[in-house]
């Protein structure tokens, strides 16, 4: 039994099935990430005014990121254009690159969030924060490489202060009233950063399963239906965009605003 | 009216597939039963599994019952089983206050998400959408089964729920925070996993929905001559398409607040028994009260469309002509599937919202009750002048019309900001929206089932027993939702385990405004009205299990007589659906068509051509 | 035959790839340097860097999708997607920022 318009489009509407499937899906997708950036909005302008961090993301990294983002959307269209013109040697090459980039990508990402994780913030008991990176932990000390800070307000805003001092600083377990990492748990800044960025971390993924499984196993297909292989890569492709716009939005909305 | 015939290349040639070159004729048990992409298989399967569900939560609700007529007596008959089953919360058989709020946030749960959309939705239409215009099947039958699965996925971490330490969620279906975070047991977290994947498996049913309609329609089969009740999937898939993400979303995020400790919805300064919460604060409750509700009020137009549609088709069926206002009928509910998006917060009046968003919500939400009542119109109107067929079916179809017509009226006051600052989350809601959803879609989804079962089955549900069936549940319908009204103005709240004892007169004295007697006692008789709601069920599932095998054969493939075209296949409808690809050649409700013999034309007989006449 | 409206070839791809890898090179500069700028408040310069992202975007959309050449089925989904994105966002702004300070007569 044949499911008419799988490869054929039809003729009223000049779509064939996968692409208004796909194109619904991203629909429905919008309006994920659009539930997830008005939670943004809304945390973002309940905070009362100079609590909400900035500057606690560095640039180069996002920045670099949406260069490896924006480069794999490219050959994720090179891809579809040589499976159209019937090159699949180029069809590999090209999506061996979306893969690399892709997974650079999450490497950078890895690296962001490990940072994030090894950053802390310990409340002493003179009233002081000290703030900074671990270095070690025992059961004598811990120490970090970081600053002193008295008021908590002084932890935001990172963009207005230069010239941050990154000293080494050891402190007694005992002095410790609260120790905690720059994890979601943290304040509602690093809460939907971890939400908004690993979402769209396990969106890449996924977009990596999808678009290596077509590289490799699903390739045998072009042997066999070859405009349906070319379809399904453009599907994957056009999933793949969207991957690309969502970061389009998030690279400014987190780390320049 | 002369109808052009699209020009479609033939999508398939030749004659009946029965046996093609594809080799699969016997599909082992696994792929026939469990793993199949065969629509019609899904559509049962979704059937089976959400009336099971429907019963359980049935089952709850008589617990519940049973606890507010009755609050601290072991509940008679189950009062050991519970106790053997949940231990503590269910000591002594009788139904703990904790206990009574799991009952009530998964009865909620279980009947919306479990019950009613996936069997109005995703059983009915997949079913029957595909079959209705002339397609083998759906767009994508391998997403059509992982939807299924997912849904039983779903369904099974929500009954584990029950099983946990701490019992399941209680936080009311609604799930708000802070309290969704802040009681101590799991089953929130498992709550919140469990719709994750139910709200994934709707959104893989609807784009398998949506391109199904737009891409699959038989040659003919233009917009205009789709059966409403293709209109009402239509519209459906597009709100469960657009409005269930927020809600993912939300899920997620209140899912990392009760394992990983953020606070997107809880407020700075939050104190749980006296202390301090150890938690960043800065959230917002009123966050997941909006994403929620954004799902949920277009959540509600999920309920009742395709049940809409079902009555739609079923009374066209009975009356033997056509609908009257096939169009109003149509651009009604293009109508509320685009106002439904910006209504929601008619269910937040009390949150403390300013007079302008009040307005404009108050006014969004009076304007969209206009095509609903617009839709109940024209299926009031189509009676008039009708060769009614009192079938079963039928009196379920007719049924739903007054039952809709208090659910959609009782309405009013509580889409007015005004009256419902006063009647929000009292025993008025209740009654007003189990109105809608109880008499009003379930009844469309029974006639449904009564409608379609020889097409399914081959035989016909037995008459005598569903006039029964009928009658009681319509009787004993109105007997438990009625005194409701009554009781919600007279200002019972919702959710009250111990159903309004300390706020009645016998128990608060030298005050005004308590719970006369009067409202105290209809808890007794509404607990009646169940047990017999209930029981009123039995004669129906012995029915359809015994129908299967032993009820009356139908003589023909059409033995309603109906123009549409899943009566117009064989009986039931193989794989692939039609022998040969239809073609339509004209409306969906050609009966008693002036001109020409016979009560029905069906919409693919090219045979005949109608002549032109006046809509 | 899928695609017969416009037909493919590597050559002017990789120019319209080009093309939009230097736009969002330029734009993802533009956002850089208007954030670290001092232009004004914060309020002018996050409009700014959300505009600059919009341009972007429709580069991305437009030509690496093909949304510029897409067909009228998927405008319609896409419009209604955007009404409903924008009223999710403004409506819940405007409830969260609209709310009684004050009883009736003080």
């Amino acid at each position: 039994m044949d499911i008419p318009y799988t490869v054929q489009v039809r003729p009223d509407t000049g779509l064939y099935n996968a692409k208004v499937g796909i194109w619904l899906f991203l629909a429905s997708e919008m309006m994920l990430f659009g539930g997830l950036f008005s939670a943004y909005i809304l945390l973002r302008v309940g905070t009362p005014p100079g609590e909400w961090p900035h500057g606690w993301l560095d640039v180069r990294f996002g920045a670099f990121n949406t260069m490896l983002l924006a480069l794999s959307a490219i050959t994720t269209l090179l891809a579809w254009v040589a499976c159209k013109v019937g090159d699949f040697r180029k069809f590999k090459f090209f999506h061996a690159c979306t893969l690399i980039l892709a997974l650079s990508f999450l490497c950078v990402k890895m690296y962001e969030y490990h940072d994030k994780w090894i950053h802390y913030e310990i409340e002493l008991k003179d009233g002081r924060i000290a703030d900074g990176h671990l270095v070690s932990r025992t059961s004598d000390e811990v120490v970090i490489e970081g600053r002193y800070v008295t008021d908590k307000k002084d932890l935001y805003d990172l963009r207005a202060q230069k010239n941050l001092p990154h000293d080494e600083i050891r402190i007694a377990p005992s002095d410790i009233v609260k120790m905690q990492n720059y994890g979601p748990w943290h304040n509602t800044f690093t809460a939907i950063y971890f939400t908004l960025t690993g979402l769209h971390a396990l969106h890449i993924l996924g977009g990596c399963c999808v678009i290596g499984y077509l590289w490799g196993p699903g390739s045998k297909m072009w042997k066999t239906d070859h405009e349906r292989f070319t379809n399904r890569v453009e599907v994957s492709g056009l999933f793949w965009h969207f991957v690309d716009l969502v970061w389009i939005f998030l690279f400014p909305v987190l780390y320049l605003t | 009216m002369q109808a052009t015939v699209q020009e479609f290349p033939p999508y398939r040639e030749g004659e009946a597939h029965a046996h093609e070159a594809h080799g699969h004729h016997e599909q082992p048990f696994f792929t026939k039963y469990i793993f199949s992409t065969d629509h019609k298989v899904i559509g049962l399967q979704y059937g089976f599994v959400s009336l099971c569900f429907m019963l359980f939560g049935l089952f709850l609700m008589l617990m519940m019952r049973w606890q507010i007529a009755h609050p601290g007596v072991p509940v008679p008959l189950f009062g050991p089983l519970l106790e053997k089953v949940l231990g503590q919360p269910a000591a002594g058989g009788a139904i703990s206050a904790d206990l009574y709020n799991s009952f009530g946030a998964m009865h909620g749960t279980i009947m919306v998400f479990l019950g009613v959309v996936p069997l109005a939705f995703a059983a009915f239409g997949n079913y029957v959408v595909p079959l209705m215009i002339g397609a083998p099947d759906m767009a994508f039958p391998r997403i059509n089964m992982a939807s299924f699965h997912a849904f039983f996925l779903g369904g099974l971490v929500m009954l584990v729920s029950f099983f946990i330490p701490g019992g399941a969620a209680q936080a009311g279906w609604t799930s708000y925070s802070p309290l969704a975070t802040t009681i101590p047991t799991d089953g929130q977290a498992f709550w919140l996993v469990g719709m994750v994947l139910l709200i994934t498996s709707s959104l893989l049913g609807a784009v398998n929905f949506i391109a199904t309609i737009i891409q699959l329609r038989a040659p003919g089969m233009t917009w205009m001559r789709l059966p409403f009740f293709v209109w009402a999937q239509f519209v459906t898939a597009f709100l469960l398409l657009l409005a269930f993400p927020p809600l993912e979303a939300a899920g997620f995020m209140q899912l990392m607040d009760n394992v990983a400790g953020t606070s997107f919805f809880l407020p700075t300064g939050l104190a749980i028994g006296g202390h301090m919460a150890n938690v960043s604060g800065g959230g917002s409750p009123l966050l997941w009260q909006h994403l929620f509700w954004f799902l949920g009020h277009p959540e509600v137009y999920v309920l009742i469309l395709p049940a809409m549609g079902i009555v739609c088709e079923v009374i066209a069926n009975n009356t033997r002509k056509p609908i009257w206002g096939y169009k109003s009928l149509v651009y009604s509910t293009l109508v509320i599937g685009l106002l439904s998006f910006i209504v929601w917060a008619h269910h937040m009046y009390m949150t403390g919202m300013g007079q302008k968003i009040a307005t404009f919500f108050q006014a969004t939400t009076m304007i969209i009750s206009i095509p609903s009542v617009i839709i109940l119109t024209c299926l009031f109107l189509s009676l008039w002048g009708a060769s009614i067929r009192f079938n079963t079916p039928m009196m379920f179809a007719l049924g739903f019309l007054p039952m809709f017509g208090i659910g959609g009226l009782t309405g009013l006051p509580l889409g007015l900001a005004a009256t419902d600052l006063y009647l929000h989350d009292t025993y008025y809601i209740i009654a007003h929206f189990h109105y809608v959803v109880a008499p009003g879609t379930i009844f469309a989804l029974f006639a449904g089932i009564y409608f379609w079962f020889p097409k399914i089955t081959g035989r016909k549900l037995n008459e005598f027993w569903g006039r029964v069936h009928f009658w009681c549940s319509f009787i004993f319908m109105n007997v438990v939702f009625l005194p409701m009204f009554t009781q919600g103005a007279k200002g019972m709240l919702r959710r009250m385990s111990n159903g309004g004892a300390n706020y009645s007169a016998a128990q608060v004295h030298n005050a005004i405004d308590t719970l006369p007697g009067s409202v105290m006692e209809m808890n007794t008789w509404i607990l009646w009205g169940a047990v017999a709601l209930g029981l009123a069920q039995i004669p129906f599932i012995i029915n359809l299990f015994w129908s299967i095998k032993h009820g009356e054969p139908v003589e023909s493939d059409n033995p309603w007589g109906a123009t549409t075209l899943d009566w117009q296949t064989p009986t039931p409808p193989p794989h692939g659906n039609f022998a040969t690809e239809p073609h339509v050649v004209r409306g969906p409700y050609e009966y008693n068509a002036p001109g020409h013999e016979g009560s029905f034309l069906p919409q693919s007989d090219p045979a005949v051509t109608p002549t032109p006449h006046a809509h | 035959m899928s695609e017969s409206n416009h037909p493919v070839d590597l050559k002017s791809s990789i120019r319209t790839c080009i093309m939009v890898f230097a736009v969002v090179f330029i734009a993802t500069a533009s956002m850089i340097a208007v954030s670290f700028s001092h232009v004004g408040g914060w309020p002018l310069k996050v409009a700014l860097i959300l505009a600059i992202a919009v341009v972007n975007a429709f580069f991305v959309a437009g030509y690496l999708m093909h949304l510029l050449s897409e067909k009228k089925l998927v405008y319609t989904v896409l419009a209604f997607t955007v009404f409903f994105f924008i009223g999710l966002m403004g409506l819940t702004v405007w409830a969260t920022n609209d709310f009684p300070t004050g009883t009736l007569n003080h």
